[in-house]
């Protein structure tokens, strides 16, 4: 008895100690290890895949390499540690990753139940259906019955459980890993239905041999706003992540490109917004754990939002993806991130 | 020779000169009517399989090779070509751009040598523990144990080499390090557990029951995802080790479980007269073992070992769950590629050959193994 009274103790002391260094200076670690953690996906087009010579690239990787120039100084500082949906939480909150950008919806339960803070979003996302053309379905509501293939893991599969349960209707799962395995059940006909994200749907189809074969249904069943996360309790790394995101929206909206921002560093201009952003005026940088050119490391290491957006996921890619909703809410879309001031 | 009949002639019996067999039992034409042609059903069988080769692989071939396309940048000049052509086939361009990273991960580029250099050392270090009529084998041997510690080094680098951290390592590579680490760890380790297992010592004999059983009794992607991301909470803070390193304790010790089944049942079938002859001649405990009993019960066991060990081979593939990537994760991961969308039966046949390649050279060495080792009772 006494023997695991003395091992429950050290279990929990163990425990304790482990929770505590958890919380002690993420930013410390990083900058102490030389290098990033950053939590991805094992491949989602456009935006997180390695290319031909072994180098990760897309959308979110862009985003996890300015956090990298920001706080590192170097863009190629950073160890991208791949995981699938079901294991992403769980990798961030043991500490296998400093950060998490891996296409996640911000939830309610994800935010309180499994202590992740929530940095901001990157992309708008919502949920949709792709169907074969011959199929003659024009609306979601057609649905009925049909089978469809659902990631698990995610919260599009609970989405999809509440669309059918709210329109009465019923639907047979036919659950897979990723969302190439998706593509390839679709198109082999195991399921009538794909559903994913709107933007995973355009790629997808994009792919495909025949693409006019197959038409994304109108209805958007969800609200998916994806966005970044870091472990709870460490506020301090939190708000440093945070900062990154929002300048690079904001420079975008200032228009301080890749291109410009060196020249905007170099000497104050007339507008004092692009010069806190430039570190030229005031000492933002010190107020998150680092120095004065953290936002032109960043911005100048992957380019401002805009720029991001078009190189991995644009309409000029494969993906072709429109801005939508996802454009600053001065040109129509609800892109407004807090202003560096 | 008398071989020749004369016509008209008679012989005597038993001077009947000797003939060649009737043209239709010899040759391609005798094999045919033997082996396919034989009875009514083995012809109505013969049509069904002469028809399914007929469909399934002219496609295939044309599909792999005739109409496959091997150059191109990206999934639509593949396409562009074969639409020209007005066929369907495989992109093999896909795998050749992606061929490096098929093999070596994300290894750095400059540093590949080392991992082509630990292969053919690990190959030459195979050579004397597999062929037994290698030339200076006992001089040979030593060399293949200072192996592995050379390889390590070579791959891990440090001492004078540009280090690569472990979770650069990828690929075909990556099987190899999980997949001969395994092995090479799981056969001492099994073959010492079944012996703990059938040991007269009751704690020594209730340990090893009890490590076998909860072995046996969790999936080998329960273990990874513990090693990988429970483990964390257990270990003091700070304490970090390796990932790939976790990895090959955990599968180490998952076959090391079976193996000690299988090696077991090798020991079961030995008679007990063995025991008792090697007891009567004075023999102690380890020499009885070494001499008498383990090198008739690892014969018997060769078939179920090697069945372990493809297992294990192939069960290393499951490190994708935990962010490693073998050759099936690259291959996934590849597929992400907005240029190279959609091409997963691509992957798939290459991983598959890849797999396959390596799985039948273990079992033809089996075989061979046991041919050689066959005493004829």
């Amino acid at each position: 008895m006494k023997l695991f009274k003395t091992l429950a103790v050290s279990a929990a002391v163990a425990l304790a100690s482990t929770s505590g260094a958890a919380t002690a200076g993420t930013l410390e670690d990083v900058k102490a290890r030389g290098e990033l953690n950053c939590i991805v996906t094992t491949g989602v087009a456009g935006f997180a895949a390695p290319n031909d010579a072994g180098r990760w690239e897309g959308f979110d990787v862009d985003f996890c390499r300015a956090t990298a120039a920001a706080v590192l100084g170097d863009a190629n500082k950073v160890k991208f540690v791949p995981t699938t949906g079901k294991t992403r939480f769980t990798a961030l909150n043991a500490g296998e990753g400093d950060i998490l950008y891996r296409n996640t919806t911000i939830t309610m339960s994800r935010d309180a139940d499994l202590k992740l803070t929530f940095l901001g979003v990157n992309y708008y996302d919502g949920q949709g259906f792709m169907v074969p053309k011959a199929l003659g379905v024009t609306s979601a509501k057609q649905l009925d019955g049909a089978s469809v293939c659902i990631q698990t893991g995610t919260t599009t599969e609970l989405n999809l459980a509440d669309y059918f349960r709210a329109n009465n209707m019923s639907y047979e799962p036919v659950t897979i890993e990723t969302n190439e395995e998706g593509q390839v059940n679709y198109l082999a006909g195991r399921c009538d239905v794909y559903t994913t994200d709107a933007s995973g749907l355009a790629s997808t189809r994009g792919s495909f041999d025949n693409p006019n074969a197959h038409i994304i249904l109108p209805e958007i069943i969800s609200k998916e706003p994806l966005g970044p996360a870091v472990r709870q309790g460490d506020d301090a790394w939190a708000d440093t992540t945070r900062w990154v995101l929002n300048v690079l929206i904001e420079a975008e909206e200032l228009g301080i490109t890749s291109g410009n921002v060196k020249q905007h560093a170099s000497k104050a201009g007339n507008n004092p917004s692009i010069n806190r952003i430039a570190g030229t005026e005031g000492s933002y940088g010190e107020m998150i754990g680092l120095d004065k050119q953290w936002a032109v490391r960043a911005i100048s290491a992957v380019g401002n939002y805009g720029e991001i957006f078009e190189r991995n996921i644009g309409v000029n890619t494969p993906l072709g993806l429109a801005r939508g909703l996802n454009a600053q809410w001065t040109d129509g879309g609800i892109l407004y991130a807090a202003p560096a001031r | 020779m008398s071989s020749a009949i004369e016509e008209g002639k008679t012989y005597e019996p038993g001077t009947y000169p000797d003939l060649p067999p009737p043209a239709s039992t010899v040759g391609i034409i005798g094999w045919v009517r033997e082996n396919l042609l034989s009875s009514t059903a083995n012809i109505v069988l013969t049509i069904l399989a002469a028809y399914l080769i007929w469909v399934v692989v002219p496609p295939s071939l044309n599909w792999l090779f005739f109409n496959a396309v091997f150059e191109g940048a990206s999934r639509d000049e593949c396409r562009a070509v074969m639409n020209e052509a007005g066929v369907k086939g495989a992109c093999w361009a896909f795998i050749g751009h992606r061929f490096e990273l098929f093999v070596y991960g994300f290894y750095p580029e400059a540093e590949r040598w080392r991992v082509n250099v630990s292969f053919f050392l690990m190959l030459a270090a195979l050579v004397p523990i597999l062929y037994d009529k290698t030339p200076q084998r006992g001089r040979m041997m030593i060399g293949s144990a200072i192996a592995p510690f050379v390889i390590g080094w070579l791959l891990i680098g440090g001492l004078g080499l540009e280090p690569v951290p472990t979770d650069k390592f990828g690929g075909i590579m990556l099987t190899l390090v999980i997949g001969v680490t395994g092995i090479v760890g799981s056969l001492p380790l099994g073959i010492a557990l079944a012996l703990g297992r059938a040991s007269h010592l009751p704690a020594l004999r209730m340990v090893c029951v009890v490590f076998i059983e909860f072995i046996r009794g969790v999936p080998l992607i329960t273990l990874l995802f513990v090693a990988s991301t429970m483990l964390n909470y257990f270990l003091p803070p700070g304490t970090t080790f390796d990932l790939l390193l976790r990895v090959l304790i955990m599968v180490t010790l998952f076959a090391s479980a079976y193996l000690a089944e299988v090696v077991r049942g090798g020991l079961q079938a030995i008679p007990k007269g063995q025991q008792e002859a090697a007891d009567s001649m004075g023999l102690k405990y380890w020499q009885s073992m070494r001499l008498i009993i383990l090198p008739q019960a690892l014969k018997i066991s060769i078939p179920g070992i090697v069945n372990t060990f493809i297992g294990l081979y192939k069960d290393s593939t499951l490190v994708i769950i935990i962010g490693m990537f073998d050759p099936i994760g690259v291959g996934r991961a590849s597929l992400a590629d907005t240029k190279w969308q959609g091409l997963s039966t691509e992957v798939y046949v290459f991983v598959a050959i890849f797999f396959f390649i390596s799985c039948i050279a273990m079992a033809r060495y089996s075989l061979y193994l046991e041919k050689k080792l066959h005493t004829g009772h």
